[in-house]
């Protein structure tokens, strides 16, 4: 049962370094930066009135993100694992490796977006990479694993599926429905649950009367864990663990890794719920990005000046997938009938 | 040729769908060694074990996400709905997922998938195991929705539900369960989308769905006795539908009646009565198109009660001769 939040401690952390390599370490760092960048280019296109419609950022989340993708295997086919996330996504499908420029287009309703412009920010979905998709619906793909996992034991792949959902969704009687499908079927799949402590304005401590949501797995019979979700590393660690247990036939198993949203739910939330100091406090002491960059400078990775480049790069990234969908064409609306059916 | 009920039709079309093609299995709430609550997949956990005959907690939700991320990633799956009133809770699986993905996610992502249900009144059960909701799912861009009114159309239409790429709603009807006919053993296909002519007759097109069509038939009987043809047309399909068929046969009459078991308003007898009078078959009604369906009630308890709630033969029989003996 869990009664804390587990941090990384250092002998597992030497293994950690030892076992991603430098190259893959300066990699998720980037991934991080990329995301970040690419949030705060999105939110001030949008405040410039040329992204439109709304968007749910995730700007504070981003080691939940990269550290649950690094822990996967990421590949097309049957040698890839698979992806199914929530409206709060864009950091999930950079860091399982979506185009960065296919991304922004979507964010711009162009046709060289990942969906042709038909599903915008909150629905991205990569189906050639097996990222089935961001979902406006919350708990929408929670179900949704099950029908993945039973698929990939009747087709006797050695794949995975992760399911990324927030606080909110653990209260959805979808989330108790497929947590026991998955569970007596003793399907591969690792349930993450991205708790940034507010459901849009909710609290945890209103919504629920348990420490943890990761309390909620024994009910299921299966294992649960809560990490810290802005230890890039620590969520690494308790997905790749999980995805290990999967991929030894042992099942399902509940993740809950504990971060914080710095902005408000979507662009029309003013954020009454919270106080501007809570929000100032994680972003000076608890950023996911600064403190992966303190620990990889820590440990001879990187230099100071490494660190600042690599801002640098995310920002070209970032630019040039703007320069990109401002390059695109829009939809023809000729083809607006495509795709509703096969 | 052999005779086989509507429900061991079901069951042959899916037991050749399950023997020639590894990635359809069938998943339900007591669909294994219980059979199925109306007996369409008795024996086949014998056949083919739990793992693709797969019985579930009773948690209809999970089922239809179950056939959801199964067919997204490669498989074929043949869901069933207990009672097709419980569909109200997997409304978000079939509406905001099911039906959305593929165009949400720019044409890329397919969901194969077959959702089977009985709807319908006549056994007693009341207000909350005997609704006919097949018009919600009509509604709904991106499903296809499929109603077979007898055996051989059954397993043919199952058989084309369960190759079609798309999430197909299959609503059956619990009193047909038990009605045969001829029934072809080897494997046949009814295509989706291809409305079917089941009676010619010259005076009144009737366009029933289900378990009215037969009720249509028997009325049309009792009419031709009196020198009233009834022309009996059963859609199969109700989405995409084929309405050619519709509309040549009323511009033939000149009038028009549609049956069905669900409550009239808001049901799908007002979008064939729509596509009727935005077609050239306007220019050739000779009365105003009718209807004749479910009262806009719960389905009550008592039999009398339960009878009056839906269309009958007898009630049929009447409005089909006032409409063959109306003109403007």
């Amino acid at each position: 049962m869990t009664d804390a939040i587990s941090t990384l401690r250092l002998e597992d952390f030497h293994e950690i370094i030892e076992t991603l390599g430098p190259d893959e370490l300066k990699m998720m760092l980037l991934k991080m930066h990329t995301i970040r960048l690419f949030e705060e280019r999105a939110e001030q296109l949008y405040s410039q009135g040329r992204v439109h419609g709304t968007m749910h950022l995730s700007i504070g989340q981003e080691a939940t993100a990269v550290g649950a993708s690094t822990g996967m295997i990421r590949a097309t086919g049957d040698a890839g694992d698979y992806l199914l996330n929530h409206h709060r996504g864009h950091g999930h499908c950079l860091a399982w490796g979506s185009d960065v420029n296919r991304m922004m287009a979507e964010f711009m309703g162009k046709e060289s977006g990942y969906c042709r412009g038909r599903g915008g920010s909150m629905h991205i979905a990569d189906i050639d990479a097996n990222n089935l998709g961001a979902n406006g619906i919350v708990a929408g793909g929670v179900p949704i694993a099950v029908g993945v996992g039973l698929s990939i034991k009747m087709r006797q792949t050695s794949q995975v599926c992760l399911v990324i959902f927030g606080d909110g969704a653990a209260n959805e009687g979808a989330f108790h429905e497929a947590m026991n499908m998955a569970s007596i079927w003793n399907l591969p799949i690792i349930f993450l649950c991205e708790n940034n402590q507010y459901a849009m304005s909710m609290p945890y401590p209103k919504a629920f009367n348990i420490p943890f949501v990761s309390q909620r797995a024994a009910g299921y019979g299966l294992p649960g864990e809560t990490v810290d979700g802005n230890d890039v590393l620590a969520v690494y660690q308790a997905v790749a663990a999980a995805a290990e247990r999967a991929r030894r036939g042992e099942g399902a198993s509940l993740v809950e890794s504990v971060t914080y949203r710095y902005k408000g739910h979507s662009k029309s939330d003013k954020q009454a719920y919270r106080t501007r100091q809570e929000v100032q406090d994680w972003r000076d002491n608890k950023d996911p990005i600064d403190r992966f960059n303190t620990l990889l400078v820590r440990a001879g990775i990187i230099s100071d000046a490494e660190g600042a480049a690599m801002r640098d790069t995310a920002t070209q990234i970032v630019d040039d997938s703007v320069t990109f969908s401002e390059a695109s064409a829009d939809p023809d609306i000729a083809s607006i009938m495509d795709g509703v059916y096969a | 040729m052999r005779e086989l009920s509507y429900a061991e039709a079901l069951r042959e079309g899916l037991r050749q769908a399950m023997e020639t093609d590894a990635r359809v299995f069938a998943i339900g709430e007591d669909i294994g060694v219980y059979g199925g609550a109306f007996g369409v997949t008795a024996g086949l956990l014998d056949q083919f074990g739990g793992q693709r005959v797969i019985d579930t907690p009773i948690s209809e939700a999970g089922i239809a996400g179950a056939c959801v991320g199964a067919a997204l990633t490669g498989m074929r799956p043949v869901g069933e709905i207990q009672f097709m009133d419980f569909v109200t809770l997997t409304m978000e699986q079939l509406v905001l997922q099911a039906a959305k993905v593929r165009f949400m996610f720019g044409g890329k992502a397919s969901v194969p998938m077959v959702l089977r249900m009985p709807g319908g009144s006549g056994t007693g059960a009341a207000a909350q195991h005997s609704e006919s909701l097949e018009n919600w799912f009509v509604h709904v861009p991106g499903l296809k929705v499929v109603m077979p009114s007898n055996a051989y159309d059954a397993k043919g239409l199952l058989l084309s539900a369960i190759d079609d790429d798309n999430p197909v709603i299959f609503v059956e009807h619990k009193l047909l369960y038990k009605t045969k006919m001829d029934v072809p053993e080897a494997p046949y296909r009814i295509p989706l989308s291809q409305t079917n002519i089941v009676r010619a007759g010259q005076h009144v097109t009737v366009v029933a769905t289900s378990i009215m069509v037969s009720r249509a038939l028997a009325a049309a009987d009792e009419l031709a006795k009196e020198g009233i043809e009834l022309e009996i047309i059963d859609p199969r399909t109700l989405k995409p539908l084929d309405d050619t068929p519709i509309i040549d046969s009323v511009k033939k009459t000149g009038r028009a009646l549609i049956v069905h078991e669900a409550v009239e308003i808001g049901g799908f007898g007002g979008e064939i009565a729509a596509r009727i009078a935005g077609s050239e078959a306007f220019d050739y009604l000779e009365a105003p198109v009718k209807r004749l369906a479910g009262l806009d009630i719960p389905i009550p308890y008592n039999r009398e009660l339960e009878r009056n709630t839906v269309p009958q033969i007898e009630s049929i029989i009447v409005e089909a001769r006032k409409l063959a003996q109306t003109a403007y």
